[in-house]
């Protein structure tokens, strides 16, 4: 029932895009297909950190091993574009599994250390190995569009089409994921490992499904990102798209898919909006380039000041029926104060 | 029998329009682009009655800004000028450049914005190798012209794959092949050592040098990479190996970083820098920062000096030459919060190359038509060689002339030399004296 739910409203969603592609220019296309590119990854995000309680600094490096595994592929074997970002999905998932297993030892701030470790290192292989990477330079991905849509369909509705689709069944899966026991059992690992234990659940297991749940997610999401800019290079892939994926996936809303849309948005159409601000107030390009960066900063905290809980959580308080309690996810970052109250919460939570 | 009713209809009704459009050309004048009192139409996208919008992407932050963000401003400088000046037929240019941070992803969403939301005419002067790499397919697919890119890549000569793009400036294999004539010459039996960037930039440089250099000199060929500041390990392979003299094709920052670690290691080979990065002024006032972050002081000037390199515009040291004038000129007027170094003359002279260009596209161009007009060949302008452009090559300038840098400026130390790109091709004295800027600062269409 609720896939059938779930399977109804991306069609929806996905007639709507459709129809928002073609009524938008060009540009708000390409933007499109962008914000898709984050979605995917962002929601991942937000799955490994709202729901499995863990927090990854490094998802921008599952993006980078998405990336570029597509785009060896799409190089050298010339695969078809759907299989190609399966294939990207599966790279990193695997990436995902090896690092998730030394992940589910370490907690919290070690944790966020080891991952921050991965998005530090992981995109300088890309020069290391220059042969098969290209270097700084990268590597070309862009695709061209298919002979059957005519030769004057504009390239970036094209683009915004594979990567809407394809973020809209990331998000399907996803949510059929949470509402399935797999979720439910994340929920209860991220609220007390200790009952989660105690009912027979296997922590460390589902700790490092979530951690590859994510990184599939965000292979995806790098994968789309390269398809988009026709490029994949480690410039991409530095430790501040690891920290805007955080950001996101924080001011969207914590654990909410919805959320990762909001996140996403802010994560592509500020900084540019921003830039072409500053520079219609005619700021040297050096200001009018560090103007979004300062300004951002600026969005971040008013809308963590406004709606602790993100976008999402805000507007379900604004506009939702009596509030669930929107906070809960937060519980993944104090989840070391062991209050003895929390503590009977969480057995209080199992019995029911 | 419908079908083919309604497109016979819509046919019509086309040859109407073209017939009404033809009219109302005629009324004015006959061909818009030979006749000088057409009216000004909107040719093309980013051309309207009274404006030229292009645009750019240029590193105005990042590693690779210290210097390079002057030449974008510089070529607005010009434009300014020349708006001032009745612009191009009466329109005026306006330059929009986008900050990449010299990141090849972030140079694919600026250049997407600058084709679809900014809907500009062309792309100039777009700046960097592996930068401009990541647009010039998406350009040539979108019919952009891809005019005078800031880099001297063979990538940009390539006619058939992509015959909307054409390269400006000197290019490395060209300019590698004159620096290794020289080296060959003047430091035979040397040691030599290479230092040059990862990438094309200093890939095509080295193999310039290779048509030149016998093999057997050659100790020792380190690369950098961009993104990593410290290249203490390759200096130091560069001493082991006993090079005597140093050949560089590197950004600006990272001569000065194979400056201050030879210096901090005491290696003092003879240094020859390829031109994108040894400009004295930028040069020096790296030098002097990066050693004040490290806590020493030195002198900028005294560490540049004596460095080799190659100049393909006239020295800025030769102030009665006519196009130094112009550039002072325009530098005092537009521009005097930068210094007149190399990277503001590099700009006005590209700014000047498209002027070039763009006059010779005629009153109402479309894009091919600036394409034409540039595969038809440009004169010379800033330039101390001529352009290679015709439809067959895409290269822009072709020679230059070998240079010291001395107290902070350029000193030539050799005539101009202008060569191919062939590993056999010949290095030849180019005697012909450079024309003379035009007195109103703006070349005759």
């Amino acid at each position: 029932m609720t896939l059938l739910r779930h399977l109804g409203t991306a069609i929806i969603v996905a007639v709507v895009l459709v129809a928002l592609s073609i009524q938008l220019g060009a540009y708000r296309d390409y933007q499109m297909a962008e914000v898709a590119a984050y979605v995917a990854a962002v929601a991942g995000l937000t799955v490994l950190i709202g729901l499995s309680g863990q927090i990854s600094v490094g998802n921008g490096a599952f993006m980078a091993v998405g990336a570029y595994g597509g785009a060896l592929l799409l190089l050298h074997l010339n695969w078809p574009l759907y299989l190609v970002f399966l294939a990207a999905a599966v790279i990193a998932a695997a990436g995902g599994a090896i690092f998730g297993i030394a992940a589910a030892r370490l907690r919290g701030p070690y944790l966020a250390g080891a991952t921050l470790m991965l998005a530090v290192a992981l995109p300088t292989l890309a020069d290391q190995y220059t042969s098969v990477f290209g270097g700084d330079q990268g590597l070309s991905t862009s695709i061209s569009t298919p002979a059957f849509l005519g030769a004057t369909f504009p390239p970036t509705r094209w683009l915004a089409w594979v990567t809407c689709a394809a973020a809209l069944i990331t998000l399907v899966l996803l949510a059929n994921l949470n509402r399935s026991r797999i979720g439910r059992s994340w929920r209860a690992v991220r609220d007390d490992e200790v009952a989660a234990a105690l009912s027979g659940l296997n922590v460390a297991r589902l700790q490092i499904l979530a951690f590859v749940v994510s990184a599939a997610c965000a292979g995806i999401g790098g994968v789309l990102l390269a398809v988009v800019t026709g490029i994949v290079a480690p410039g991409a892939y530095t430790l501040t798209l690891s920290i805007g994926l955080l950001t996101a996936a924080v001011v969207g809303g914590l654990g909410s898919l919805l959320g990762a849309v909001w996140g996403s948005l802010v994560l592509v159409l500020v900084p540019t909006y921003l830039t072409n601000v500053a520079a219609s107030q005619g700021l040297s390009g050096a200001a009018s380039s560090s103007v979004p960066i300062a300004a951002y900063g600026v969005v971040l905290i008013v809308v963590m000041l406004a709606f602790p809980a993100g976008i999402q959580g805000g507007l379900r308080r604004l506009f939702g029926p009596a509030a669930p309690a929107a906070a809960v996810p937060f519980n993944a970052l104090r989840r070391r104060r062991p209050a003895a109250e929390n503590q009977e919460e969480g057995l209080h939570e199992k019995a029911t | 029998m419908r079908k083919p009713h309604r497109s016979s209809l819509a046919v019509t009704a086309g040859i109407a329009a073209v017939a009404l459009v033809a009219a109302a050309c005629s009324s004015s004048s006959s061909s818009p682009s030979s006749s000088s009192t057409s009216a000004l139409t909107a040719s093309a996208p980013g051309i309207t009655a009274t404006t030229i919008t292009i645009g750019s992407h240029q590193p105005l932050t990042g590693v690779a800004a210290p210097g390079y963000d002057e030449i974008a401003p510089a070529s607005n400088a010009y434009f300014q000028y020349v708006n001032a000046h009745g612009g191009i037929y009466g329109r005026k240019i306006i330059y929009k450049y986008l900050n990449d941070q010299y990141d090849p992803t972030i140079t694919s969403t600026v250049v997407h914005q600058l084709v679809l939301q900014d809907n500009v005419y062309a792309i100039f002067n777009g700046l960097g190798t592996p930068t401009h790499l990541a647009v010039v397919k998406y350009l040539n697919d979108s019919k952009v012209p891809d005019v005078f890119v800031a880099s001297g890549c063979e990538c940009w000569n390539d006619p058939s794959t992509y015959p909307d793009t054409f390269g400006w400036q000197l290019d490395y294999i060209r300019e590698g092949k004159i620096l290794g004539n020289y080296i060959e010459k003047h430091f035979a039996g040397k040691k030599i050592g290479y230092f040059y960037q990862d990438d094309e930039f200093g890939g095509d440089g080295v193999k310039g040098l290779n048509y030149e250099i016998p093999k057997s000199q050659v100790v020792a060929a380190e690369s950098y990479n961009p993104a990593v500041t410290n290249v203490e390990p390759q200096v130091t392979a560069l001493k082991a190996a006993g090079a005597q003299v140093v050949v560089s094709f590197s950004v600006p920052a990272f001569t000065a970083l194979l400056r201050l670690i030879s210096l901090k290691l005491s290696f003092a080979p003879q240094l020859v820098v390829s031109d994108v990065g040894s400009d004295p002024i930028t040069l020096a006032g790296l030098l002097e920062s990066f050693a004040k972050q490290g806590g020493a002081t030195v002198s900028g000037n005294a560490l540049t000096q004596g460095i080799i390199t190659d100049g393909y515009l006239p020295s800025l040291g030769d102030t009665s030459n006519s196009w130094i004038k112009l550039m002072t000129m325009i530098h005092s007027k537009y521009l005097s919060k930068y210094p007149l170094d190399g990277n503001v003359a590099y700009g006005i002279a590209a700014g000047y190359t498209f002027v070039q260009a763009m006059l010779k596209a005629g009153r109402n161009p479309t894009r091919q038509d600036l394409i034409n007009a540039i595969n038809g060949g440009l004169p010379q302008g800033f330039s101390v060689s001529p352009y290679a452009y015709s439809s067959t090559d895409h290269n822009g300038i072709t020679g230059a002339y070998m240079a010291e840098i001395e107290n902070g400026a350029l000193s030539p130390i050799g005539p101009v030399q202008i060569t191919d790109t062939n590993p056999t091709g010949s290095i030849t004295t180019y005697t012909v004296a450079q024309p003379p800027a035009p007195a109103s600062g703006i070349p005759s269409p």
